[in-house]
This record gives structure tokens, sequence and C-alpha cells, in this order.
């Protein structure tokens, strides 16, 4: 029997709702939002629209007219928040463990395809290679998918290479970037503006809209990263293209 | 058995209400901007009010119609003539073939709405016709319409129209976006900004920026700061939360914005307010007023019952419009 964890719940504006835990990134804190995520999936009627589960809180976006016609005589709003009251309630002890799987991906960690690697290892005083061998040698959770589309955001970094995103973004940043913002690791599936600090680039793709599975990577899943060659980057981005 | 386009406007997309139950692996539910005159565009013609219709901004696109139609324009007033001839927004319009509707001035309002009757024919991607430009999915090939680009009707039958002819009842919207009030409700992290910046947000106009766009809306003025420096780790956020940008100034997310975000959460815009938000041009300014959750609630259910009386009258006007032809 774990201990309840305390939360919040506040409203995103009339046709949203959060259940937020708070603090940090915590693995434990992670697991029940996926738990709630199930749980709010097997419940979810028409009327909601979506459930958006991030590091540590659960939102709903709701179409207000239908929630109302659920809720009766109390608003939306309240009827909402009695439901992730008592799915939040069924948590307590029913830690039920998840099948983990493990992904590998290839990182091309070439200075071509990681502007950034240089400053990264002068602010940590460290050679690029250490700060490579650190980012390969763990094992990273997928927290939650945001942002954009199949963009996962990962962690832990270990402390030694965790370093904050850069004060003047970039306008552009070719997809399929590996970059560290705090102690998060991600990748960018698109091409697009950003200020993560990039320091490699993976030949795989991220977000495929033609096929089933839309994302490379899950909530939960485990990420492993291995070192490749520009020739193999190469190589391997011909026959994915 | 369509419109073609033979001159590209700068930005005209086919959208519908949004691509919803997909947030969760970062896909955004996009959709129009202004849901309320995209509504009113398809009740005039008496669709489905999920019926996707094209969306446009100024300079906007000339259109032939190589087919006659039923149309409706709504929400902005761009000085719409067809084959010269000066026509009216809110109103449904009996466009015969071989007309060219284009739009001359903007008068008023920052998107226009064009809705035919039953609808265009759209690629559909994950149960929504919105275009999504990041995906490149949805709409037309995901994309703005370029010159030769053909719509397609959905209905094919001759409509046999001989004139120009706007038909005798309009959508009265006149008084909807008459003002730059935008109602908000204070987001959860509204108790950090300091009191006097409390304060500033509801005493100041801010502009519209020129960086704005379907993602966001960046403001121009008075800068707010917060009284306690707060790191958020990302989660959801949705059209019409207002962030607060490390530069001090904030950013109202609109249809096409990411699904999660990290910047303090200071308010969001009451879901009523939206559409006016959307007409709102660069360069214009607008005026916040707070308001509570439960009158946000009220708010907009009362919209959404005059919406569900405009489309019965329409629907009724139409029915004994064609009785009598």
């Amino acid at each position: 029997m774990l201990p309840a964890t305390p939360y919040q719940i506040y409203a995103i504006g009339d046709q949203g709702i959060t259940l937020d835990y708070g603090g940090e990134m915590n693995e434990t804190l992670n697991k029940k939002i996926y738990q709630l995520y199930s749980l709010l999936k097997k419940w979810q009627p028409e009327a909601i629209l979506d459930i958006i589960p991030a590091y540590h809180s659960i939102s709903l976006i709701y179409d207000l007219l239908k929630v109302k016609k659920l809720a009766g005589t109390i608003t939306a709003y309240q009827f909402l928040e009695i439901k992730l009251r008592e799915t939040e309630a069924q948590l307590i002890g029913d830690i039920t463990v998840m099948m983990n799987r493990t992904i590998n991906i290839p990182v091309c960690y070439d200075l071509s395809l990681a502007p950034d690697l240089d400053e990264l290892a002068k602010i940590h005083h460290l050679s690029n290679e250490e700060i490579i061998e650190i980012h390969i040698q763990q094992t990273y959770r997928v927290y939650m998918i945001g942002f954009m589309p199949g963009f996962a955001y990962m962690g832990s970094v270990d402390n030694r290479i965790a370093s904050p995103r850069k004060s003047n973004p970039r306008l552009q940043v070719p997809a399929g970037s590996v970059g560290i913002a705090g102690s998060q690791t991600g990748i960018y599936p698109f091409n697009s503006p950003g200020g993560w600090q990039i320091i490699g680039q993976t030949p795989h793709m991220l977000f495929d809209a033609n096929k089933e599975n839309l994302t490379l990577l899950e909530p939960g899943d485990n990420v492993r990263f291995h070192k490749i060659s520009l020739e193999e980057f190469h190589h391997l981005k011909n026959k994915i293209d | 058995m369509g419109l073609r386009i033979i001159k590209a406007g700068i930005a005209d997309s086919i959208q519908d209400m949004g691509r919803y139950g997909y947030q969760q692996l970062g896909i955004p539910p996009g959709g129009v901007m202004d849901r309320i005159a995209a509504t009113i565009a398809n009740t005039l013609v008496g669709n489905h009010l999920k019926e996707p219709v094209l969306e446009m901004h100024f300079p906007s696109a000339t259109i032939l119609f190589e087919t006659s139609m039923m149309i409706a324009l709504t929400g902005a007033d761009f000085g719409a003539e067809i084959n010269g001839k000066e026509v009216l927004i809110n109103q449904p319009i009996l466009v015969p073939a071989n007309s060219e509707l284009r739009f001359t001035k903007k008068k008023m309002g920052s998107k226009v709405y064009l809705s035919v009757e039953d609808g265009f024919e759209t690629d559909k991607w994950l149960g929504s016709s919105s275009t999504s430009f990041q995906i490149q999915k949805g709409g037309i090939e995901g994309r703005y319409l370029v010159k030769n680009d053909v719509l397609y009707f959905k209905n094919k039958e001759d409509l046999e129209i001989d004139l120009l002819t706007h038909l005798p009842w309009r959508a009265s919207m006149s008084e909807f976006y008459d003002n730059n009030r935008i109602n908000f409700m204070p987001g959860v992290e509204y108790p950090l900004l300091e009191k006097i910046s409390q304060s500033s947000m509801v005493t100041n106009d801010f502009k519209v920026s020129n960086q704005s766009n379907r993602m966001g809306y960046r403001l121009e003025g008075q800068a707010l700061l917060l009284s306690i420096k707060k790191e958020c780790l990302s989660s959801a956020v949705s059209f019409g939360s207002i962030q607060l940008l490390p530069n001090a100034q904030m950013i109202v997310l609109m249809a096409d914005h990411q699904t999660t975000g990290g910047y303090p959460r200071i308010g969001q815009v009451a879901t009523s307010s939206l559409p006016k938000l959307a007409q709102v041009s660069a360069g214009e300014t607008i005026r916040f007023e707070l308001i509570t959750h439960e009158v946000a609630e009220t708010m907009y259910i009362q919209q959404q019952q005059n919406l569900q009386q405009l489309q019965n009258a329409c629907n009724f006007r139409l029915q004994e419009y064609f009785k009598n032809e």
C-alpha cells in the first residue's frame, strides 16, 4: 500500500481540466499518470475530446455542452473534478506493473550533426567523447509525448551533462536531432524551431503519418542510444528515406 | 463540379472543427480559427455544422465557380465581389456557373469562411479534414491552396442558377465582433504574477504582433512580471491558453497550438471570446477582461443556444424558399 500523493485540480479555461501532482520528473508519479490515463480511457464518454498525460499531470479537453448534459445541476467543471478525484482514489495500492519495451536508437554524434556538442563540453569541462559516453550510458524513460507530433520527452539525463535550453532558440532544428534541455533528452520529429542543445542526430523517423503506429516511441518505453558513424548514419538514412 | 483557385491567396486552407483524440501523441487538434463564423457559414447553406469550410486571409484567393452553387461567406468582410458585383457576408448566395469571386478590400476582421451546400470533397486524416501543415495531411494534400487547385463539391446536381441571387435573410453578427474586449479566466500560474502585473493585464491594451499566426498570437505591451520564477515541466495547453514568455510578453495559443507547453500559464481566453480574438489582425489591439469560470461556462452555453436557434431558423427558411421555387 503506497501513501496517497497530494495533488491539485485546476481548470484550463472553460473546456479543460488538469489533475497535477506537481514537483519534478519522477518515475513513480509518471506511472500513476499512465494508470490514470488507462482508467480514464476506459471511461471516456464522447464528451471528452482528448486525454493528455504529461510528466506529473493529466488533462481532459472536453465539449462543455456535452459534459454539462452529464453533469445535471452542477457545473461541467465540478462534474469532472469529482470524476478525477474518484479515479485517482482507485489508484492507491494499485500500482500495476506495465510491460515496458526497450527501443534502441542509433545516434550519430558527428560535429556536423551536433552543433552544440563543443559548447556543452566546454560548459561541463568534459571532452566531447565523455559527453557522448555519458549520454549513451543511461537507459531513459519516455515520460510523455508532446510539443509536436511524436516528440518524446525522456529522462533523466545524468547531472554531469544536464544543460539549460539555449538562450537564443534556433529558427531551424533538423528532424532527427537529439537534444538536451535540463535533465530531459528528446528527439525532434520534424524540422522546427527549437531551443534544446543539439548533440547528435538519428536517421530514424520519430513520426510517420502513413503508419498504423504513428509514433516510434510511446510513454513508458525504455530508450537506449547507441553511437553510429557518419557513414552509417547516411547509409541508414538513405534506406529509411 | 467544383471551384477553381485562379489566383492563390496568402494562407487559404480547408479546416473543420478539429482533429481530436490524438493529443496524447502530440498531434494538435487544429481546425478553424473562428468557430462561430465557420458554424454560421455551414448553417446558412443548410450543412452539418462540422462540414469542412475554406478559411481565407487577406489577400485571399480569386475563385472561379466552374459549376453553380449555393454558398455563404462569413467572418471577415473583405469586400467580396462576384462578377464585379458586391456580395454580402452572412447571407446565402446562389452563384451561377462560371462566376468569379474576388476579394477587394480588407474592411473588417481577418478570416473569411466560404461554405458550399453539402460541402467539399477533402482529404481526411484521423477523422478530420483540417489541414495540418506540419504533418502535411488533411484538407487538400495537407497544404495551403495554390493556383489551379480544384475543390470538388460533394453536391453533383446541376442547381440551374441563372442569376446571382442573395437569399432574403441574413445572420446578424455585427454586435458580436464590435469591440476588442476579450474575456479570460485566471490560469494556474496567475497568482504568481506581481499584483501590479495582474492589474496591468486588464488596464492596458495589448497589440497583436505581426509574429502571429494560426499557432499563436504574440502580444506586445506592458511587460508582466512573476513574483516567483517558476520552472514548469511541460503539461497540456489548449486553444486560448495565455502563456508568459521569458521576455515578459504574452502569447495566446490559437487553433494550431502545440499540445503541451512549459511556460507559465497565466490565463485562458474564454471559449466564447476565441472567435472574436481570431478575427483580430496583426497591429490591432485587444483589452482583456477578467471573468469567473462560472460566467465563462454560462456565456458559452448561451452562445451555443443562440447558434442552435439560428440553425433552426435558417433550415426553416431554406425549406420554405426551395418549396416555393
